[in-house]
């Protein structure tokens, strides 16, 4: 089975960025009282996503060469004039990958965010068009619009709920995130001035062509590029607002931003592996030295970060960033079999910081259970935001300690999900971050794939800085998680055990299966991010696939684009 | 022509970044707004500078950018100023929110301490 010979197989491409964006105007109808509908709209869009992204994922998995990418033509224009949605094998995991965060992220808020504020469900679709689009577009400037939407919506949730904590901390992210979008048009410009096009697969095409007298500006317009979206990325120096945005937002606010430095380096992947190949003459590999400095400084930053964190949301935080620097750093030195371990590691960490994430703020709640709400701790009496239904807030505090719905052994519950994500985080034995870090290391080992002879001894050189680093960020993580584990479990105290509510609980514990089942599952899904890898290190098939994408001929035969109305 | 278009981004965009690097937050939404400005007129200027060209092909003349202009970065900075104008005003929103909650208008919510 492979793309093309599904049934609804084309159509089937565009429905992650379709699906939330019908939930999010159906999602816009309903009431804001009628709090129920709105959440089983809501999970209902997430979950549906959740399987649209496992059937691509599927489907693609099928196929070798061209037939393992799908494309998709919103305005039935032929490639470099309209534009083009593609799905190949990283877009697909990185859709499944969103998918779970969201479904985790949006069955958490049940509990109580949900009620917090306004249009909760609503931004939160918005977020999954803007992420989903970003991963399935193959065009630049499409790339922005998703961007743009993305971070729209991300301005929304992280003012979710309100308080002087969260206006502070979304102040200084809105104003960062627009200029990064600035840098970002700037590039986008660049390109298409000295490209004439703005479609990934062209601008490939292109590149090899161009003059060495356009080379200076092509290479300008890379490289600011290349900083606007590192900055999503989240690379040192540029992710000092990361930690403090996200530790301010509410839990599944922040469960679900998680995803949004991996929408950077995803990215980065993409765009800086087919436009700057091997094969791209006098421009091959540029900016592979920035990208691996970059990274481990990155690296270093997370780990140091949090070895300084006292607060479990921020070292949170600081693992996201050690992810990112680690996947920027590998990227960089752009060997197939690293990059595919790398994607592995991505997956894991992902799914452990979003965890760890939703779990900070059970345990934070355990912990002062008998205080006064944490949601009302940053409000004042002035809000700015008219927060509908505050009342319910206080009720679905009673509805933690109706019997059934605690669940028994809580406090271990929260332990052994506590010590699951620091065992991911870290890299330890036996969940799926340990393979992903020991295959990062054996490839960084293997004295074969060292790269390129004129490049050998830098390259050698970055190679076992990157691998010292692994190790040592390791250890640090270790030592961090392992003091805020103490501090938090350990500690004696008498009080009443935490009551925890089934549907808090299970998306921590979703996620977790999720991390186990890729440890138990680690050979098929290592091959298939290695088959991932390959074919970014190796874009003629994309680029292929994408330029002979033929368009779908109107009802009327002398009329083939009378159906081509632009989406955008 | 190119000179003047030249200077305007440059003027826009150098006080757009000392705006925004200023301690004040409504300094900042100006210097974003600049920003935005400068970008924009970036974009429109890449697409060769032409006065009188129009974008729709006409029958007997070739269709190259010496007989035409080009239509895609205008159709390009249409998106880019809706959007850049929506975020600045979503920022203009959490700025007022933040001098309500925190009494300040510094971007950190407090005054410096000497």
């Amino acid at each position: 089975m492979s793309v093309s010979s599904m049934p609804l197989m084309p159509h089937l491409i565009v429905m992650p960025v379709l699906l939330p964006l019908v939930a999010a105007a159906a999602l816009l109808l309903i009431r804001e009282s009628r709090h129920r509908v709105k959440a089983a709209v809501g999970i209902a869009a997430t979950i549906g996503g959740l399987a649209v992204a496992t059937t691509l994922l599927v489907a693609v998995n099928h196929g070798t060469g061209p037939a393992a990418i799908g494309i998709y033509l919103p305005s039935n224009w032929a490639a470099p004039f309209g534009i083009v949605l593609a799905v190949d094998r990283v877009a697909a995991l990185m859709l499944v990958l969103t998918g779970a965060v969201s479904v985790a992220a949006a069955l958490f808020s049940v509990g109580r965010w949900n009620r917090a504020g306004v249009h909760y469900h609503t931004l939160f679709q918005i977020q999954l068009v803007g992420v989903n689009g970003a991963f399935l577009t193959g065009d630049l400037f499409n790339l922005f619009v998703f961007f743009e939407v993305m971070l729209a919506a991300s301005y929304g949730l992280l003012l979710h709920g309100s308080g002087t904590v969260r206006v502070r901390a979304g102040l200084k992210y809105i104003a960062f995130n627009l200029l990064a979008s600035s840098l970002l048009l700037v590039g986008i410009a660049i390109l298409y001035g000295v490209t004439g096009t703005l479609n990934f697969a062209d601008i490939a095409q292109k590149i090899p062509q161009i003059p060495a007298s356009d080379r200076g500006l092509l290479h300008a317009g890379a490289a600011i590029l290349g900083v606007a979206v590192v900055a999503k990325a989240a690379m040192w120096p540029l992710n000092f607002w990361l930690a403090a945005a996200y530790s301010a937002a509410a839990a599944p606010v922040a469960a679900v931003f998680v995803i949004l430095t991996k929408v950077g380096v995803y990215t980065v992947l993409r765009l800086w592996t087919l436009l700057l190949s091997a094969e791209t003459g006098a421009s091959a590999v540029f900016g592979s030295d920035a990208l691996i400095v970059g990274g481990l400084a990155t690296l270093a930053f997370g780990a140091i970060g949090m070895l300084a964190s006292q607060q479990l949301r921020r070292v949170a935080g600081y693992s996201l960033i050690i992810s990112s620097g680690t996947s920027l750093a590998v990227i960089g030195v752009g060997d197939a079999t690293l990059i595919g371990a790398a994607l592995l590691y991505l997956v894991g960490s992902t799914l452990a910081s979003c965890a760890l994430y939703l779990l900070a703020e059970l345990i934070e709640r355990s912990r002062e259970i008998d205080a006064a709400p944490p949601i009302r701790e940053h409000e004042s009496d002035r809000l700015p935001f008219r927060l509908e239904n505050r009342d319910t807030l206080a009720e679905s505090e009673d509805d933690g300690v109706r019997p059934g719905t605690a669940i028994p052994a809580a406090t271990s519950f929260l332990g052994l999900s506590f010590v699951a994500c620091a065992l991911m985080i870290a890299g330890l034995p036996p969940l799926s971050g340990f393979i992903a870090k020991f295959a990062m290391l054996s490839a960084l080992l293997d004295p074969n794939s060292a790269g390129a002879p004129a490049r050998h001894v830098a390259i050698a050189a970055m190679r076992t800085t990157l691998l010292v680093s692994l190790l040592v960020s390791g250890l640090l993580s270790t030592i961090a998680l392992a003091r805020a584990g103490l501090r938090h479990f350990w500690t004696p105290h008498d009080r009443a055990p935490p009551r925890l509510r089934v549907v808090e609980c299970a998306p921590v514990a979703m996620l977790l299966l999720a991390c186990a089942a890729l440890a138990v599952g680690a050979d098929p899904a290592l091959r298939y991010t290695r088959d991932a890898a390959q074919a970014l290190v190796d874009p003629a098939p994309y680029i292929d696939a994408v330029m002979s994408a033929t368009v779908v001929p109107g009802p009327s035969a002398a009329l083939p684009m009378a159906t081509g109305i632009a989406t955008r | 022509m190119e000179v003047l278009i030249a200077l305007s981004i440059g003027v826009l965009t150098c006080c757009g970044v000392w705006l925004v690097l200023q301690s004040r937050t409504f300094q900042v939404l100006i210097g974003l707004a600049l920003l935005a400005y400068g970008v924009n007129l970036f974009i429109f200027s890449m697409g060769s500078l032409s006065v009188g060209a129009e974008p729709i092909i006409r029958p007997g003349v070739p269709a190259d950018l010496l007989h035409y202009t080009d239509p895609l970065p205008q159709a390009l900075v249409l998106t880019a100023i809706v959007i850049s104008f929506a975020a600045t005003a979503l920022f203009l929103v959490v700025l007022l929110a933040s001098r309500g909650l925190t009494d300040s208008d510094h971007v950190d919510g407090e005054e410096e301490r000497p």
